[in-house]
């Protein structure tokens, strides 16, 4: 049985998507529409009782929440495929870290811009500039911390890609993309050329191309 | 002593590295931080999280942050001292006990965070609290309870049978709320009241809240 994973033009999504192409890991998506609310669903909800995406089934097993599941299959297929999870005990703990950076400061920014840019107008409502001002202002003081981490260390775990960089790919192309914020990346040296790098990388050229985003 | 921890018991994220030590049984020093003056924004604290935040973590030359990695690191190294908090005995068991983590952060931490801010930190501090927002996070707070409730009425704990990481990793601040006068949110739901009941009557749980009083 092949793995499903739900919810693919979404950002969250596309982190489990990476990490099984990298892994080499064949898999078949599911179409949901979060506009049309079929996230809240009760055969949804069954699946996932927080109504959120990703969704992925690998065969009886039925995974939720995207840092997770792409932990499992890069543990899973450890022996196939890019090392992602870094190989003795400090750099799994470094790779765990920057997971965590991107899960804790990172991440609650760039969603708040992504809902207020790209999502409200699509929902009705209208944008907050006040929140897209302040989440900007945060955005940019976690962005001067990886350039700080960036000039000393190639990927944000060390010297070798891993999900710590994987785990930020989806949610900065809407920023560099549709929400029009590429000055953001690209007026930090290192942190531009970090980007370069690990979006250049063969398996996001794919994931855009089968899994194309909803704006 | 090898293990160091940067930060203070009564920071919720620093405590759940404390309960993770005392869960484990390991020796660590508490490396004290003069907050007062914020020791945290300055370096040579940086060096140690570039974020200014507490806690950071040395375990001989290993150095990192960010409580939930520092536990899984902890219980991945020491994992055959004490109990095994990650369910190691095969990778689903690990992964369902990562998948609970990851909504503890998300889903319960966000409202629970606003919460404590509003109803023990900002008090403390001598700022005016704010009701509106506390009544909306305890109605977010109460829609991930009730998932919580669903799932703690099919098993002990929220991996499965057995006490885990995805379980520790709530104790801290709920240390603190069911101090306040909402910690109904908690004792209306049958599940999660003896869920509660049962993780912080464990031994090391009372010994981090007993160092956890303002």
């Amino acid at each position: 049985m092949v793995v499903k994973v739900y919810g693919p033009a979404y950002a969250s999504p596309k982190r489990v998507i990476l990490c099984l192409i990298e892994k080499g890991v064949e898999f078949e998506t599911v179409h949901v529409d979060l506009l049309k609310g079929e996230n809240r669903d009760p055969e949804f909800l069954k699946m996932q009782p927080f109504g959120s995406l990703p969704v992925t089934q690998d065969g009886d097993l039925t995974l939720f929440e995207s840092r997770a599941t792409m932990r499992y299959f890069a543990e899973k297929y450890k022996s196939q495929g890019t090392d992602l999870l870094g190989k003795t005990l400090e750099e799994k703990a470094l790779v765990d870290n920057w997971i965590d950076v991107e899960a804790t400061s990172f991440n609650p920014p760039i969603y708040a811009l992504t809902f207020q840019i790209l999502f409200a107008p699509a929902l009705g409502l209208t944008k907050d500039e006040k929140v897209i001002q302040e989440n900007e202002e945060k955005l940019a003081k976690v962005l001067d911390i990886y350039e700080e981490r960036l000039s000393k260390s190639k990927y944000l775990a060390g010297d070798f890609f891993s999900l710590a960089d994987l785990s930020h790919i989806p949610f900065t192309q809407y920023l560099v993309g549709p929400m029009g914020k590429e000055p953001m990346v690209k007026s930090r040296k290192h942190v531009s050329a970090w980007w370069d790098d690990i979006s250049s990388r063969p398996s996001w050229a794919k994931t855009l191309q089968i899994c194309p985003p909803p704006m | 002593m090898a293990i160091k921890v940067h930060g203070i018991a009564l920071s919720t994220c620093t405590g759940r590295v404390l309960l993770c030590l005392l869960e484990k049984g390991l020796e660590y020093e508490i490396v004290p931080l003069d907050l007062a003056n914020s020791a945290h924004k300055k370096q040579p604290y940086l060096s140690l999280n570039p974020f200014g935040q507490i806690p950071a973590f040395e375990d001989g030359d290993v150095q990192i942050f960010e409580s939930r990695a520092i536990t899984k690191y902890l219980s991945r190294k020491y994992k055959d001292t004490g109990i095994d908090l990650l369910g190691s005995s095969s990778l689903t068991e690990t992964t369902i006990v990562d998948t609970w983590m990851e909504v503890e952060s998300h889903q319960y931490n966000v409202p629970m965070q606003k919460i404590i801010r509003q109803m023990i930190v900002n008090p403390a501090y001598g700022i005016a609290s704010d009701e509106k927002i506390i009544e909306e996070e305890l109605e977010k707070l109460g829609k991930v309870l009730d998932v919580y409730e669903e799932r703690l009425s099919k098993c002990k704990y929220l991996a499965g049978d057995f006490y885990s990481l995805a379980d520790l990793h709530h104790v801290p601040y709920l240390v603190y709320f069911m101090r306040t006068l909402k910690s109904s949110v908690i004792t209306s739901r049958p599940h999660v009241n003896a869920w509660w009941k049962d993780i912080s009557s464990r031994p090391a749980s009372v010994k981090l809240a007993e160092s956890m009083r303002i």
